[in-house]
């Protein structure tokens, strides 16, 4: 299937690569779909990029979905481990659903 | 396979320029047999990931077949020039096609077809996935001759709302088809549902459209895409030769 649902967040923070080097992202993209290169039929995959510089400018993700739980769960986790004071929304970033 | 005397071992593949929606130059991929003609042409429309490997594997399979074919880069706009899996995500997430874009620029991949000397005027369009619906979609809005939807969602059906890529379903065009459409599907697929090709079934029964549908057990979304695990060889094979006899039938002489 392709399901056209797609969500998307804005975000603050680096990310690694292409070519091994660091980069700003401001952009995530969220959708589960087919990959591109992972073995299954569907994936939840998640791309952060800087769409000012340009469509390479992209770190991609492509999780099953059980994996893709397991990572939400994970993030979950370390985030309610963090000291309370960067649990506000002003510290974690705006978020929208474009 | 079912050979015909078109066929060709011979062939030109290369990547070229066309004119496309609002008079703007995009890429596309063409691959041609050898020889003078006259023969078909057949647009080729990718599918939601890109303008890739494989697509073009497609386009060269119909030049073998003997038709001058190509396949439009539909995200040329968002991405020029950038890897098919990155200029697919820029394109998705800048909202996917518009409809009215892809309208023109498979237009204009036909014009170009028809413009080469090799031409006999006929012109098929096929597509894959998202561009299963966008050949049906071209083939309400364009004159050609023979359309093949392979397991588009949405030409029935209710899309998601409230996402970024915008598409709606087709049976308000429907109406409108000016081209006789092969469709293969999967009966394991959800999107289209094997209910939802029953009800595309029935309002073109309704309509008056001739059609031709086949279905197949054992295969889901994507049965075509050798290079993905939804790969199904039966289920592939037997829909190359539907599209072979297909194609010969609407873009011969």
């Amino acid at each position: 299937m392709c399901t056209y649902a797609t969500v998307k967040v804005a975000i603050e923070g680096s990310a690694k690569g292409p070519g091994g080097g660091w980069f700003h992202v401001t952009d995530g993209t969220v959708y589960f779909d087919h990959p591109v290169h992972a073995m299954a039929e569907h994936t939840l995959n998640i791309d952060f990029t800087d769409p000012s510089k340009g469509p390479s400018a992209r770190v991609a993700v492509e999780l099953t979905a059980a994996s893709a739980r397991e990572l939400v769960a994970a993030i979950q986790a370390a985030l309610a481990s963090a000291p309370e004071e960067t649990r506000t929304p002003a510290a974690t970033g705006s978020r929208e659903r474009r | 396979m079912i050979e015909s005397s078109a066929m060709s071992e011979t062939l030109c593949a290369e990547t070229i320029r066309i004119t496309g929606y609002g008079a703007d130059e995009i890429e596309a991929y063409a691959a041609r047999p050898a020889g003078d003609g006259p023969r078909g042409g057949v647009v080729v429309i990718h599918h939601m990931p890109g303008y890739d490997r494989a697509t073009k594997e497609i386009a060269r399979r119909f030049a073998e077949l003997g038709y001058d074919a190509i396949c439009p880069n539909l995200y040329w706009r968002e991405a020029p020039g950038a890897a098919p899996d990155d200029a697919a995500a820029t394109a998705r997430a800048k909202g996917g096609v518009p409809d009215e874009r892809l309208v023109g620029d498979v237009g204009g991949a036909a014009a170009h077809l028809r413009s080469l000397p090799s031409s006999n005027g006929k012109i098929g369009v096929i597509g894959y996935c998202s561009g299963g619906r966008q050949s049906v979609l071209a083939a309400c809005n364009l004159d050609l001759d023979a359309a093949v939807d392979c397991y588009g969602a949405f030409v029935v059906g209710t899309p998601p709302e409230g996402f970024p890529l915008q598409v709606s379903n087709l049976v308000g065009q429907l109406p409108n088809l000016r081209a006789p459409l092969l469709g293969l599907f999967g009966n394991e697929d959800s999107h289209p549902s094997p209910e939802q090709v029953d009800e595309l079934d029935q309002i073109l029964d309704d309509e008056g459209k001739p059609h031709e549908f086949h279905r197949y057990d054992g295969a889901g979304h994507a049965f075509f895409a050798v290079d993905r695990p939804s790969y199904r060889v039966a289920a592939a094979n037997d829909g190359w030769e539907r599209i072979s006899t297909f194609f010969s039938t609407y873009l011969g002489g």
